[in-house]
């Protein structure tokens, strides 16, 4: 029996994490990720999980200590924020590398300079390329089902990767909002128990992990990587079927939301989507077909997907909660390289919102899906990339 | 768990860090891994920094470590073991692992004095059970003979070149041992290959204490120190008959000097045979060689007072 609970984001994923009993959890504070990781240390405390914390000095010796403790076989979670995953950075290819299936949830935060602890994507974004599997969540709700989900996909034996699970700073991790809790005796079935793989402690067997990879081999490293990101769609697929069974919660690699006869569409990642889908019904109630994508599964990417859900649209309005200095947002360019392939393609344009935690605005949403009418009805795009809601 | 420390009977055990490995001939580095390996017979998980040690002993499909081994980065051998070292003792806890085993870090000085010095202090004082082997070179001699915060004062590296303004390296080298006693834990060591006996006695007591504990070994590296390939054992018991580098141990805060040179001999004979140090032998350079012999002097001074009045 599912039962109804008023918690933050931070508090739903320490709960999912409690619920999921780690061997091994590498903790160390930082803002907005602090209060999940000191609910999850209170956990140890009162015995309610049988986790082992390391209370480590800097999130760089936090993923170090991850890594030694997944190599050494059991199961290890940690979790960051911003400046913290930046420290990690050189520790998650490493972690990718060595196909080591640690679960960490990213409460996503900008980065210095100038120094901001609120709300925004950059983290996880300059994390996109470091092999890790990146799972993003609207709310808390999602990102405690992700948090759970996640320990299926990663640990999956086709697969042993490293998993973020992405959620916004403050709007998801401080907001209390109506959230469904699983029993524990559920989550526990559903994660199962931990399945080694080539274990560090295996005395009997001695392994070497981390040797060094000369010009003859470390290509072929690579490729095995890619290819093994390629079977990750499918078990995300698989995963969130059997959640569904289990809570009734239904998952996909992306939610189309209106988006099936939808001329203009908005894509667009985490907390904004709910505000957006507001906006786009009273759109729809105006008759204009609006529409929305957004993304769960962000890396690997699914490109064909995508593609697919948007191809019959006019034209496509990427929102992008990061930047990429001197080029367009990182998810307008995945989406507009997961368009290129089709004959037929909707109009692009990119907009850069909410940097830092500036507020996102149902007037902001008004503005984009006004402005892609006009361009639906044009065919033309003014301005290729912009910034919303920036001071002038 | 003790090995008698017979050669005969040592001959007879199985290597831990076996040949084949591709150090370079006459490196002090693997002769200081092979006795810390032999020093114990429990079973033992190794975590390795990057460095010469990492890079020439596990290429491709090729280890020479008989043992569990890992290697992550650079500046987290310590940090990666602890993570080991806890799922260990979790599993253990649980009921999933009941083998005793001992934890060994392995770094050069670079990755244990610089770099790798806050990964290290932070896993000491969080109180693993691991002993953390530096094997001190003297300088980054991976990327070729670069100096560190372990580089002697007056050497002659690739970042601190002797010109003809600059003699060399103008900073002591940073006193990690002392360093790592002050973090208050159960043993600290100072040991080399040359007294080899004493090295795998501190070994075997470390393992046998519970907590963290801290070893710095001098490995000479005959590449950066520009001496003869064979002279890794004879340069090393000068470090230590010239008390540039004496042998003693810190067990619960109390200082022991474990080796007394039967005659203190003076730092230049130590450094003569050595082209990192050739610069100083000139007559304008007197003077940073005497500086040399006053730094050695007076810290054998503290050292032995420090023993004395334990």
């Amino acid at each position: 029996m599912a039962k109804v609970v008023a918690v933050t984001g931070n508090e739903a994923c320490a709960n999912a994490l409690r619920q999921v009993n780690p061997d091994v959890c590498g903790i160390y504070p930082i803002t907005p990720q602090t209060d999940m990781m000191q609910r999850f240390a209170s956990f140890i405390a009162d015995g309610k999980v049988d986790t082992e914390s390391i209370l480590v000095e800097s999130e760089h010796s936090s993923m170090s200590a991850c890594i030694g403790a997944a190599a050494a076989g059991g199961r290890v979670i940690t979790a960051t924020s911003s400046q913290g995953l930046a420290l990690m950075w050189e520790m998650l290819h490493i972690a990718s590398g060595d196909r080591l299936p640690i679960v960490m949830p990213v409460v996503n935060r900008a980065l210095s300079a100038p120094l901001n602890i609120h709300g925004d994507h950059s983290d996880a974004m300059g994390a996109r390329d470091t092999g890790w599997i990146q799972l993003w969540s609207e709310n808390g709700q999602e990102a405690y089902d992700n948090t759970i989900q996640a320990f299926r996909i990663a640990e999956h034996m086709d697969i042993r990767l490293p998993i973020m699970v992405c959620m916004d700073g403050f709007i998801i991790s401080h907001s209390i909002e109506r959230l469904e809790y699983l029993e524990d005796q559920e989550v526990k079935d559903f994660v199962g128990p931990f399945k080694n793989f080539l274990p560090l402690l295996d005395l009997a067997k001695p392994k070497s992990y981390g040797p060094l990879i000369l010009t003859d081999l470390y290509h072929e490293y690579k490729r095995a990587q890619h290819e093994i990101m390629t079977k990750v769609k499918d078990v995300v697929l698989d995963v969130a079927k059997d959640f569904e069974k289990m809570s009734g919660r239904k998952y996909g690699i992306f939610e189309s939301y209106r988006l099936e006869d939808a001329d203009i569409a908005i894509v667009i990642l985490n907390s904004a989507a709910g505000t957006t889908k507001d906006v786009i019904d009273q759109f729809r109630e105006k008759g204009i077909k609006a529409g929305l994508l957004k993304p769960r599964l962000f890396r690997p990417f699914p490109f064909t997907e995508i593609a697919d859900a948007l191809k019959n649209t006019k034209a496509v309005c990427v929102m992008d909660r990061a930047d990429s200095y001197g080029s367009y947002g990182p998810l307008f360019m995945e989406i507009a390289s997961a368009l290129y392939p089709l004959e037929k393609k909707p109009l692009l344009m990119n907009k850069i919102y909410g940097l830092g935690g500036r507020d996102y605005l149902p007037s902001h949403a008004v503005q984009v899906l006004t402005e892609l009418n006009e361009i639906a009805k044009s065919g033309k795009v003014n301005t290729l990339k912009d910034y919303i809601g920036v001071r002038e | 768990m003790a090995t008698p420390l017979s050669l005969k009977e040592l001959s007879k055990k199985e290597d831990r860090f076996t040949h084949g490995h591709r150090m370079c001939s006459g490196c002090g580095a693997p002769i200081v891994v092979k006795i810390a390996m032999l020093a114990t017979d429990y079973p033992v998980v190794v975590s390795n920094a990057t460095g010469c040690l990492e890079v020439s002993s596990c290429i491709s499909e090729f280890t020479a470590w008989n043992v569990p081994w890992i290697h992550t980065a650079f500046e987290n051998a310590a940090a990666t073991l602890s993570g080991v070292e806890t799922m260990y003792r979790s599993l253990k806890k649980q009921g999933k692992f009941d083998q005793e085993v001992k934890f060994i870090a392995f770094g050069g000085d670079g990755g244990t004095y610089d770099i790798g010095f806050q990964s290290l202090s932070g896993a000491i004082e969080r109180g693993h059970d691991m002993i953390y082997i530096c094997y001190d070179n003297g300088a980054y001699m991976n990327t070729g003979i670069q100096r560190s915060s372990a580089t002697p004062l007056g050497a002659d590296t690739t970042t601190c070149p002797a010109g003809s303004v600059i003699p060399g390296k103008l900073r002591n080298r940073k006193n990690l041992t002392k360093i790592m006693a002050a973090h208050d834990i159960p043993y600290v060591a100072q040991a080399s290959p040359s007294h080899w006996q004493d090295l795998f006695r501190k070994v075997q007591k470390a393992h046998e204490l519970k907590g963290p504990k801290f070893i710095n070994v001098i490995a000479p590296c005959n590449r950066g120190w520009r001496s003869k390939t064979n002279d890794a054992i004879q340069l090393s018991r000068l470090a230590v008959n010239t008390c540039y580098w004496p042998l003693y141990e810190i067990e619960d805060g109390v200082t022991k000097i474990t080796v007394t040179p039967k005659e203190k001999i003076p730092v230049a004979e130590f450094m003569k045979p050595q082209g990192r140090f050739k610069h100083l032998f000139s007559p304008e350079n007197e003077g940073l060689l005497q500086r040399v012999q006053e730094e050695v002097d007076k810290e054998w001074a503290k050292l032995l007072k420090e023993a004395k009045t334990d």
